[in-house]
């Protein structure tokens, strides 16, 4: 478990992943809490423990589990668009405590297709490459399902431009109307006024 | 840019002394990293990531949503040295080979910014990726089924690496859309009610000078 970085210990942190629907996202974490005394960080802390939410898209709550200070969590995506990923400690301590913090290493691996090493141990090259081939079968079917991700986004962005090209065109019109019809108001307004008024 | 999958599995071992597999292991140990984070205003986020000599590293950003699409970045070996520092930065990339064994830090900065919240994108490579068919065991050189596999491989990660750059600069464009359609809309509404309120304003300031000058000619008359 590779890159780490530091919370605060009750402090919520987020990362957000944009997938396409149907896809495994598996993700693996390792929690540490700070030690005042030692000033390092623990190698275990038992009794910390993680809160792992999913938020789909649509704001529904995917998979909200409480894991130990080190776990495995997956999902499977079931509509396309912007997953959110949280984690927060179950700690109980206020964070008042100077340079109280906790380091949590994380790594996460999308759309994967995961082998048993087992598998591999081919007891010939054709299965061998059978393997292979099967695994950039499932890759390629990966490559598929973005592309098809990536039109539906690019039709809403292309709604969104033309959204605001009519608003452009639209709201100019309606303004000039305005313009115009204030101006003749504007202008017998007045001109009923000064005459009311003897003025003219 | 390591493409969103894991390292292949590695080929049969066969009969390979555990200790050299060991050495194998630790030599080509490719991870990336990519996440897509969201870093509020005034906010400064770092990554650390332990790292061995000699291993080539690549990091590489964009900024996704928010304000100017912009953010700073710093990289920093274990000794602190800088080694990358960009201020202002919508899309990077950097490669550098790791001097010595240590803890990299690489830090990201939305601290100029008063109250627009970034998503950045980051995608860390370090290592290559081990060959798909070792060749620590083999006697003769790969066939042509293998060597296919190895170059729909490579193509493959291209594919993916390509998908995923469109991909970001897809979600950059349509964010700025989207900010643009709003802009569009709230100005819009602002200016026509502010046209009606001037001009109605106007017309009854006019009327009230007159009116004052009205009456007070009318006590001058009698």
């Amino acid at each position: 478990l590779a890159l780490y970085f530091h919370v605060g210990e009750r402090e919520e942190k987020c990362i957000i992943e944009d997938i396409p629907s149907d896809t495994l996202v598996v993700g693996n974490y390792k929690v540490q809490r700070w030690d005042i005394h030692k000033h390092d960080f623990h190698e275990s802390a038992p009794g910390l423990g993680m809160f792992v939410t999913v938020t789909s898209p649509s704001g529904e709550v995917l998979l909200s589990k409480l894991y130990g200070p080190q776990g495995t969590f997956s999902f499977t995506s079931y509509l396309s668009g912007e997953h959110i990923i949280c984690f927060q400690s179950n700690s109980t301590r206020f964070a008042v405590t100077a340079g109280s913090k906790l380091r949590i290493h994380l790594d996460i691996r999308v759309g994967e297709h995961f082998f048993d090493e087992s598998d591999i141990q081919a007891k010939d090259k054709v299965n061998e490459v059978n393997t292979r081939l099967e695994h950039l079968i499932e890759q390629i079917h990966h490559v598929a399902r973005e592309q098809d991700y990536e039109r539906e986004r690019e039709e809403k962005f292309r709604k969104t431009s033309e959204e605001t090209n009519s608003n452009i065109l639209w709201w100019a019109i309606v303004q000039t109307l305005i313009l115009i019809s204030i101006g003749i108001w504007q202008i017998k307004s007045l001109r009923d006024f000064f005459i009311a008024k003897k003025l003219v | 840019l390591s493409p969103r999958w894991a390292m292949p599995p590695r080929g049969s071992w066969g009969p390979v002394p555990p200790l050299l597999l060991l050495w194998a292991l630790a030599a080509c140990a490719a991870r990336a990293s990519e996440i897509t984070f969201e870093l509020p205003d005034n906010a400064k986020q770092c990554f650390y990531e332990e790292i061995a000599q000699g291993t080539k590293c690549t990091l590489e950003f964009q900024v996704i949503t928010g304000g100017h699409y912009d953010v700073d970045c710093r990289l920093e070996d274990p000794d602190g040295i800088v080694l990358y520092k960009e201020m202002k930065k919508q899309y990077d990339s950097f490669t550098f080979t790791a001097s010595r064994n240590g803890t990299y830090k690489f830090c990201f900065s939305n601290e100029f910014s008063t109250f627009t919240h970034k998503t950045v994108y980051f995608d860390f490579q370090v290592g290559e990726d081990p060959p798909l068919f070792p060749s620590e065991n083999r006697v003769t050189a790969l066939t042509q089924m293998e060597s296919a596999c190895v170059s729909i491989h490579e193509a493959l990660k291209s594919v993916i690496d390509y998908q995923t750059h469109f991909r970001l600069r897809e979600a950059q464009g349509r964010s700025r859309a989207e900010d643009l359609n709003t802009r569009v809309a709230y100005w819009s509404i602002g200016e026509a009610i502010i046209l009606l309120v001037v001009s109605i304003g106007q017309v009854f300031l006019l009327k009230s000078f007159f009116s004052d000058k009205r009456t007070t000619t009318t006590r001058v008359g009698s």
